[in-house]
């Protein structure tokens, strides 16, 4: 029995050995420890051994089978392996051949500024407002503290409907309507095409955009407008940026000032991108003039408050180092994919 | 306004620092300094000479031979210049010196012309005699000049001095920007007030001290001022014997450089003290004022009178004017007249420096279409009493530069004039305000710089006349904010109550739309919001469709950017057509931009502003392509439910087969469909192109960010493909509305998987199969469930005329 069993099991090694496809092992497989192979035979036939032999040839017969399946099993494997092995050969691609494009399209320079704008005041604690772009005189002038014989109201070349109803020319009509809610404190930021009578060329046009912000509490100073601007400067140019106020005048903020920060290019050193003078203007801001806080029932004894504008063009153009505003509204996809 | 450093110099005379220190402080003082620029640029080595000797060239007839003592030696020059003559003083530039550009007065070369020792035609020439163009002036700056040679200097200057130090040229010329608000700053005087405080050095204005003879000025003139409201004051002096000649040259030199060509003594006294006081005069021959009376009244509608420029201006009730006992002698504010005009024959003139009402010269010299250097200087409205110093300041100037003799006197006519602004004292609210700390005793050091007066018995400060623009407490905190140091002040951060920052529902939504547009391959553009109202037609609007009421501006850039649009379509098509006119393929665009509804015209209240989420593309894409966005958009904001088309939408701009409402819920959210290739033909484009618009006001009432988890089925689905023989005008919407009416609650899905027209279809039918699927969330579904479900909706299929194939 036990010869019988090792030739058996000789026999199988010498034919897994001899396989060279996998089917070939299978019928090893089959001819072996399948249901009618021959080590299944010898199991059959224990019945004819000495009830006392039993366990011994079983475990003979254990043994073997055992043997062939390891062994037919590593071959399996190895094979299996030459087989993945020459497939992938097969399969070798050029993998400098061009990408299969999503063809995802771009947001406009104008938006990814506004929305790192936004996402710098949100986190503030600011809210985003809207306001009407076509408004009364009354919130786009007067109620700023800009009267009807003011030269102001002529600088800022206004487009009008009739007399009292025209395009606002800056985003700071949207204080006072924020103001009038008479919910205090306030801290928002009010984003929004304005529109001024300039001709277009490749720095001006007759529509545009700004960012209003403004902040109303007890004890609002000019030290935290300084603060809350250079925190902003810093989030959207770049931790190294420096800021720099100069006095200027704006009717509706007393005192006014105008920013600047350091070249973005040259770090202050002085470039062609500045002009040579290490800085570039960025926005106009101010307390909030009294005379503006009781037009809108805001008592200026007890509550201050700062405003700033900026021009979203403006920051388009230069942190994108854009050359000609007309890009912004023409829409040729060649411009806008660059983004 | 352009100011020469050396005028400031003149009232500020311990002022020391570059030029560039200068700018960068008076900046952030608050005196804005654009720029500034060297008039010695580029000018080096430039010494007086004095021609010794002159003789002809040997070998050139245009050339001469000038032997020129600089003082140190005697060297010799090689030129052509026509005008020189020996014993001339003239500016020479030595071997290795530098000029700022050329003879012909071209534009100037950056970095100016080096000058070296050579020959001319054989003869050594070891440097060059400079005309005014070649030390970078003009004749206009420097009328005594010569046209064209070498310029020659009049005066008595020593031999081997620096030329350009007696030229005047070693100065620099400072460009500021002065605020609105800042009127007392158009003046050299008012700079040099804040160059002082600035600096913290003394300052200097003139002493106006005028030497008069016995006439008295009554004799001479009388002045009435009919409308006080547009004349607050009418100062008049006569000056007699007056002799018109060249004005000294500093004087000039003061004018040129601030851009004011020099004339004569008389004018230049004029501008001279415009440009010192910042208070235009007007100066008047005397002898030409009929009654010796000036009268300050308004024009009469539909007068018509000629100024000192030869024109005729139309003139209405409005306008303010000078006048004599007869006539019209001057726009007050703007220009002279004609028929008053200085000559040089005048003998006595009548000096005027008056005060207007800002509004009105502004308003006026709009409405006449003449604004002039004056003009800009009222409209900005000038202090009252500035008038009297500057009218004496000029006379004083008379007597001294030996123009004329002075007539005792001034004829002053004014109203009650402004009473100075008083304020208290309050140090800690200005430093509440800016939150800083800035000392008591530093602050009023300030205000004694800028002439604000404290009197500590009452601690008031009254403010000078010539700062209109100090009204409030925060005007003071300013100003001791800009002295002190705006680069002082601290940074701080709000530290009131905590607020939430947040992006409005509105604005959230629209930021989906951005992305979803996106990621479907859009890029965002930007339209303007006024358009031409020739867009009606070229969209093929018919004459009575609303869009066509739109609010019109009244002042536009033209008649392209005239209406406030009421489609966003144009500015889509427009974009679209630049691209396909550039050759770009397969654009997608989509835009985020507001119409303009107005609710009645004429315009009485305030338009429906409607933002509009428009999208358009031509290129590898069709109909559905766009149908697939809209959806995905919808989607994404939580619009789950089905959404209808309509067919029948009735948009003339789109091709009549090929154009759908989308439906939500009943209420029709937008359109989309291919465009109309008549408006394709209208803006140039040979191409398909497809376009949607949303109108958002009306989707975003149906958006949510709220989200429910359904729990993902257990059990299996059943599907049924069922295909049909379909009369051509039934759509693929009313059979899928059969299969969701009838398909019961185990309906899950249903997918479209063929549609087919052609030849094995009979005519006038169409072949349309889909994929039906049913699942129950509670069990395995039994054969029983779907075929009773098939069953109804194939029943309903063939209630509409819908053959099942087999």
């Amino acid at each position: 029995m036990k010869e019988k069993l090792e030739q058996i099991k000789a026999e199988a090694l010498r034919q897994i050995e001899a396989s060279d496809a996998l089917e070939k092992l299978n019928e090893v497989k089959v001819n072996y420890l399948g249901k009618k192979g021959e080590l299944t035979a010898v199991l059959k036939s224990m019945k004819d051994v000495a009830p006392e032999d039993r366990p011994k040839v079983g475990q003979l017969v254990n043994e073997t089978r055992e043997e062939i399946e390891r062994v037919l099993e590593e071959s399996v494997k190895r094979m299996e392996k030459a087989v993945r092995d020459a497939k992938m050969k097969k399969e070798v691609i050029d993998v400098t051949l061009p990408a299969r494009k999503n063809n995802v399209g771009h947001r406009h320079p104008n938006t990814i500024a506004l929305e790192e704008v936004e996402r710098i005041f949100i986190g503030m604690g600011y809210e985003v407002v809207e306001g009407p772009e076509v408004e009364k005189d009354y919130y786009n002038f007067e109620a700023l503290n800009i009267p009807a014989d003011h030269p102001a109201k002529d600088e800022q070349d206004t487009f009008y409907i009739n007399g009292d109803i025209l395009l606002r020319t800056q985003t700071s009509s949207v204080q006072v309507h924020e103001m009038e809610k008479g919910s205090l404190p306030i801290r928002m930021i009010a984003p929004g095409r304005v529109f001024r009578s300039d001709e277009v060329d490749a720095t001006h046009s007759p529509s545009f955009h700004q960012i209003e912000g403004l902040v109303i509490d007890k004890n609002i100073t000019f030290a935290d407008l300084k603060g809350t601007l250079a925190e902003f400067a810093r989030e959207l140019f770049g931790e190294d940026t420096k800021v720099k106020f100069r006095p200027h005048h704006f009717p509706f903020t007393e005192p006014s000032a105008e920013m600047d920060v350091t070249c973005f290019k040259c770090g202050g050193k002085g470039c062609r991108f500045c002009k040579g003078e290490g800085w570039i203007e960025i926005l106009g801001c101010g307390m909030v003039h009294p005379h503006v806080l009781e037009m809108s029932n805001i008592d200026p004894e007890k509550y201050t408050g700062f405003a700033f504008g900026v021009g979203l063009e403006r920051i388009a153009l230069l942190k994108y180092e854009i050359d000609d505003m007309r890009l912004l509204y023409e829409n040729d996809i060649r411009f806008l994919k660059q983004f | 306004m352009n100011t020469a450093l050396s005028w400031i110099k003149a009232y500020v005379p311990d002022l020391e620092c570059t030029d560039q220190e200068y700018m960068d402080a008076m900046t952030l003082s608050g005196t804005k300094v654009e720029g500034y620029s060297r008039l010695d640029k580029n000018l080096e080595k430039i010494v007086v000479g004095q021609i010794d000797k002159i003789e002809k060239h040997p070998d050139a007839d245009k050339l001469i031979v000038c032997q020129v003592n600089i003082g140190s030696e005697v060297i010799q020059i090689v030129t052509g210049a026509p005008n020189v003559k020996e014993g001339d003083k003239v500016p020479v530039v030595l071997d290795g010196g530098k000029v700022a550009g050329g003879h012909d007065g071209g534009p100037l070369p950056e970095d100016g012309i080096t000058i070296k020792a050579g020959k001319l035609r054989g003869v050594p020439s070891n440097g060059m005699m400079c005309s005014i163009e070649e030390l970078g002036s003009d004749r206009n700056m420097y009328p005594e000049a010569p046209e064209l040679g070498i310029y020659i200097f009049k005066e008595d200057v020593e031999v081997g001095s620096d030329a350009i130090d007696a030229l005047g040229l070693r100065d620099t010329v400072f460009e500021y920007e002065v605020t609105s608000n800042r009127v007392d700053c158009y003046s050299v005087i008012g700079i040099a007030r804040e160059a002082a405080a600035t600096f913290r050095k003394p300052f200097y204005p003139p002493k106006v001290e005028v030497k008069e003879n016995n006439e008295k000025v009554e004799d001479y003139i009388s002045v009435e001022v009919k409308d006080k409201e547009l004349c607050p004051r009418y100062c008049a002096r006569v000056c007699t014997n007056i002799k018109i000649a060249p004005s000294p040259k500093w004087m000039q030199r003061r004018l040129a450089a601030s851009g004011i060509r020099p004339i004569n003594n008389l004018v230049d006294i004029t501008n001279y003290v415009m440009e010192e006081y910042g208070q235009p005069m007007h100066a008047f021959d005397l002898d030409t004022i009929a009654g010796h009376k000036i009268i300050v009244r308004r024009a009469n509608d539909g007068d018509v009178f000629r100024t000192l420029d030869g024109q005729d201006r139309n003139l209405d009730s409005d306008v303010l004017m000078i006048c004599d006992a007869e006539k019209e002698v001057g726009i007050a504010g703007i220009m002279g007249g004609e028929n008053s005009m200085i000559t040089d024959d005048v003998k006595t003139v009548l000096f005027e420096a008056a005060t207007f009402n800002g509004a009105n010269i502004r308003k006026s010299a709009k409405r006449i279409g003449l604004r002039t250097d004056a003009s800009g200087k009222f409209e900005k409205g000038l202090d009252p009493y500035n008038a009297e110093a500057a009218i004496n300041r000029a006379c004083q100037l008379i007597e001294e530069l030996g123009c004329g003799e002075v007539v005792s006197g001034i004829v002053d006519v004014h109203g009650d004039m402004k009473e100075k602004v008083v304020l208290p004292f309050e140090p800690e609210r200005y430093n509440k305000l800016l939150g800083t700390d800035v000392s008591k005793e530093e602050m009023l050091d300030i205000f004694k710089m800028i002439e604000v007066d404290y009197d500590p018995e009452t601690n008031n400060l009254t403010m000078p006349t010539f700062r209109q623009d100090l009204l409030r407490q925060c005007d003071i905190a300013e100003e001791v904010a800009r002295f002190y140091g705006y680069d002082k002040i601290p940074t701080t951060l709000p530290n009131g109550e905590a607020t939430t920052g947040k992006l409005p529902f509105k604005l959230r939504i629209e930021q989906k739309a951005r992305d979803i547009a996106e990621y479907c391959g859009f890029s965002q553009g930007m339209c303007y919001s006024f358009e031409s109202p020739k867009v009606f037609d070229k969209l093929l609007l018919s004459t009575d469709d609303p869009a066509r009421q739109a609010i019109m501006i009244s002042n536009p850039l033209g008649e392209d950017f005239s209406i406030m649009r009421t489609i966003s379509l144009n500015g889509m098509l427009t974009s679209l057509a630049t691209n396909y006119n550039r050759r770009n393929k397969d654009v997608r665009l989509y835009e985020l931009g507001n119409i303009y509804l107005p609710k009645a015209l004429p315009l009485e209240e305030l338009p429906d502003e409607r933002m509009q989420f428009t999208l358009g593309m031509y290129g590898d894409c069709d109909f559905f392509t766009m149908k697939g966005v809209i959806e995905e958009f919808f989607d994404s904001i939580g619009m789950r439910k089905k959404i209808t088309y309509d067919p029948n939408s009735g948009k003339n701009f789109l091709h009549p087969g090929r154009q759908a409402n989308i439906i939500y819920e009943g209420t029709t959210l937008g359109y989309l469909g291919e465009v109309h290739p008549e408006v394709c033909d209208n803006y140039d484009m040979k191409t398909k192109a497809y376009v949607a618009v949303l109108d958002m006001p009306q989707v975003v009432p149906f958006a949510t960010f709220d989200r429910k988890y359904e729990g993902i089925a257990k059990y299996p689905a059943v599907s049924r493909d069922i295909s049909m023989v379909v009369p051509k005008d039934i759509l693929a919407g009313q059979i899928e509305a059969i299969i969701a009416q009838r398909g019961g609650k185990i309906l899950e899905d249903y997918q479209l998987f063929d549609i087919y027209e052609g030849d094995q279809i009979k005519e006038g039918f169409k072949s349309v199969a889909y994929s039906i699927t049913f699942r129950a969330k509670d069990r395995t579904l039994e054969e029983a469930d779907v075929a009773a479900a098939m069953k109804k909706i194939l029943n309903g299929l063939e209630g509409m005329g819908i053959e099942l194939r087999k």
